[in-house]
């Protein structure tokens, strides 16, 4: 029972992490990001060539992630989403833009780094043993720590910077933000960019333990949106709180249904079903986003 | 009813005038003549396939843009491709049923499935029903992994292709099994599937129901508040759509003659709703058009080898930059007064 709960605790983090990126962007611009899985699958790999081909430590890998994928973040906003948001008549046809930038990710990642699982060696050895109760190696309560210290100083950044106040003004209401003196522009931008670097730093937190292949992408992508649904889509507690739950739930499924087969992804879906048709604005979210 | 000057190109005026005749005439002689005769003159039968797939896509994401007409964004049409692909191979192999009975069947179950989902997610709005219906699709495929009429992960394999449907004595449709090029042949009845499908929904928008979506789409509670039953519109709307999704699986089924879970999945959704998108939400031609780009332009950009996808998503964004509202919307700037 300690290890799933540990084991859930570890996933949700990540999840959280993850979660936290997608939210941010959907508040901000309204747009459901598509590529979010596939920025994190170029963070995972961003990491593994400074740290495997280049021999450098784990931390520089990790802050390459970041950098490049926020200025990734911050390019794609300035010269794609924002002209188009501005001309388009429906605001959903930035979904083709993002599902096409999903695609050019792909074909990206899939020229510069191939389509072979890629992996980093070990980050510190050994495996945490707690009377047989918890068995879990260090490098993984080391990323698990590391996940939640972010989504740490994410909350303060959010809550007591003033980029994050003004991000947070923005997404509470775009035409009262921008008439206080909000430059909407500029923090839409800062905002895309800290959404892909939050996916990046995740990429390159889990090449460490999983390793990182081209087709992880879109089924992470689907798993974010699962945990903004469950959470609410644009409210910060709301994708971590996501997060966590779909830690825990994936991680007791997998132990409890493991005599059904492969269920547990089933069960989730349906259960999410069931609690969306009670309360379809999640946790916390906004009645209708 | 009459025909409201209504975006869509061939409803520029009412009813059906010359122009709109000689370009309805004109696509049936493209269709059925010119492009089987340009095929057996460059011998490339390979496009047979890929005009089959085409054809029986943007019958799917004609459904999808029908959940968009009534303001919904739907990212769960393969769920009922992949369902109405299953109950055809089922009612075939198991229960011996004719191949051109299942394909109502499969669109029938698939409408009567999208009443349950639809009762309590139509609810949903803008994101969140786009995202419900996304996981829709890939709790289709872990259903038909785990239930045992599906078979698994190993699929329904070797159905046989459909067979002949004779009154009276008078073949009607001959069995596809004797034909000297079923590839032909199932381009023929794809095509005609697809016809049929496009008056249908033209038919549909043009009408009562059709007027009432589309103020169900600007203004759900307005509409409401003057008396239009949004919740049975919404139902009715997302049932034909999901009608559509189970034909055009059931039929892709008989093509391919098996079928699996994996058949149908995440992406393909995505895909039924970017037809939607870059052919043009306003234009009821829009997803034929936008299935007709993507599909055949993936299909043709194979020469490019590995720098395939990379062209293909650069023009998909390019696209996107330089028309937001679709292609069809170019139309719309030179048809000026509509």
């Amino acid at each position: 029972m300690e290890q799933i709960i540990a084991n859930g605790l570890y996933l949700g983090a990540q999840y959280a992490l993850i979660a936290l990126g997608l939210t941010l962007i959907f508040s901000l611009m309204n747009v459901l990001n598509f590529a979010h899985g596939q920025m994190y699958v170029l963070g995972g790999f961003v990491c593994y060539t400074v740290v495997a081909q280049l021999g450098m430590p784990f931390i520089v890998g990790l802050v390459a992630s970041a950098l490049v994928l926020a200025v990734l973040g911050g390019l794609i906003e300035r010269f794609l989403f924002r002209p188009v948001i501005r001309r388009s008549k429906r605001d959903e046809s930035t979904m083709l833009l993002a599902a096409g930038i999903a695609f050019f990710l792909d074909a990206v990642i899939l020229l510069l780094f191939g389509e072979k699982q890629r992996g980093v060696p070990k980050v510190v050895n050994g495996v945490f043993n707690w009377d047989f109760r918890i068995i879990m190696p260090y490098d993984r309560i080391l990323i698990g720590m590391l996940a939640i210290g972010l989504i740490v100083a994410f909350i303060l950044f959010m809550q007591y910077s003033k980029a994050g106040r003004a991000m947070r003004a923005l997404a509470q209401d775009r035409v009262a933000a921008q008439l206080m003196g909000v430059d909407v522009d500029r923090y839409s931008m800062i905002g895309f960019a800290m959404g892909a670097m939050l996916a990046g730093l995740v990429g390159a937190l889990l090449v460490t333990i999983t390793g990182v292949n081209l087709g992880m992408g879109g089924p992470t992508s689907i798993k974010a949106f699962l945990m903004i649904m469950i959470g609410g889509a644009g409210v910060i507690s709301g994708a971590i709180a996501g997060g966590f739950i779909l830690g825990m739930m994936e991680s007791v499924g997998l132990s409890v249904l493991s005599s059904y087969g492969d269920v547990t992804y089933l069960v989730i879906f349906a259960t999410l079903m069931i609690f969306l048709a009670i309360r379809p604005q999640g946790l916390m979210g906004k009645p209708w986003g | 009813m009459q025909n409201q000057p209504h975006a869509a190109p061939l409803a520029a005026g009412k009813g059906l005038t010359m122009p709109k005749m000689l370009g309805v005439a004109a696509f049936l002689a493209f269709v059925f003549a010119a492009v089987p005769m340009f095929i057996a003159a460059t011998g490339r039968w390979d496009f047979y396939y890929t005009l089959t797939s085409v054809a029986l896509l943007s019958i799917g994401a004609a459904g999808v843009w029908l959940t968009f007409y009534i303001g919904r964004i739907n990212i769960g049409q393969g769920a009922y491709a992949l369902a109405g692909g299953y109950v055809s191979a089922v009612l075939i192999t198991q229960a011996g049923v004719s191949f051109w009975l299942t394909l109502p069947l499969a669109g029938l179950f698939c409408a009567l499935i999208s009443v349950l989902i639809g009762l309590p997610i139509l609810r949903l709005r803008g994101v969140y029903f786009a995202m419900v219906t996304l996981v829709l699709t890939e709790v289709a495929r872990l259903t038909a992994l785990a239930l045992p009429v599906t078979n698994g992960a190993k699929g329904i394999t070797s159905i046989p292709l459909p067979g002949g449907v004779s009154v009276f004595g008078i073949t009607l449709i001959p069995d596809f099994a004797t034909l000297q090029n079923p590839r032909q042949a199932f381009y023929f009845a794809a095509i005609g599937l697809m016809i049929l499908v496009y008056v249908i929904l033209w038919r549909i928008v043009n009408s009562r129901l059709g007027h009432l979506c589309r103020s169900l789409q600007q203004n759900e509670e307005l509409s409401a508040s003057i008396g239009v039953n949004t919740a049975w519109l919404r139902i009715m709307a997302y049932a034909i759509s999901s009608f559509f999704g189970g034909v055009a699986g059931a039929m892709f089924v008989s093509i391919s003659q098996s079928i699996y879970p994996s058949s149908f999945v995440v992406q393909d959704s995505v895909n039924f709703m970017l037809y939607c998108f870059l052919g043009g939400l306003g234009y009821v031609f829009g997803p034929m058009l936008g299935t007709l780009l993507l599909y055949f332009g993936w299909d043709l950009l194979s020469v490019a080898g590995k720098y395939q996808l990379l062209i293909y998503s650069g023009a998909m964004i390019t696209l996107m930059l330089v028309l937001p509202n679709g292609v069809l919307s170019l139309f719309d700037r030179k048809g000026g007064g509509k």
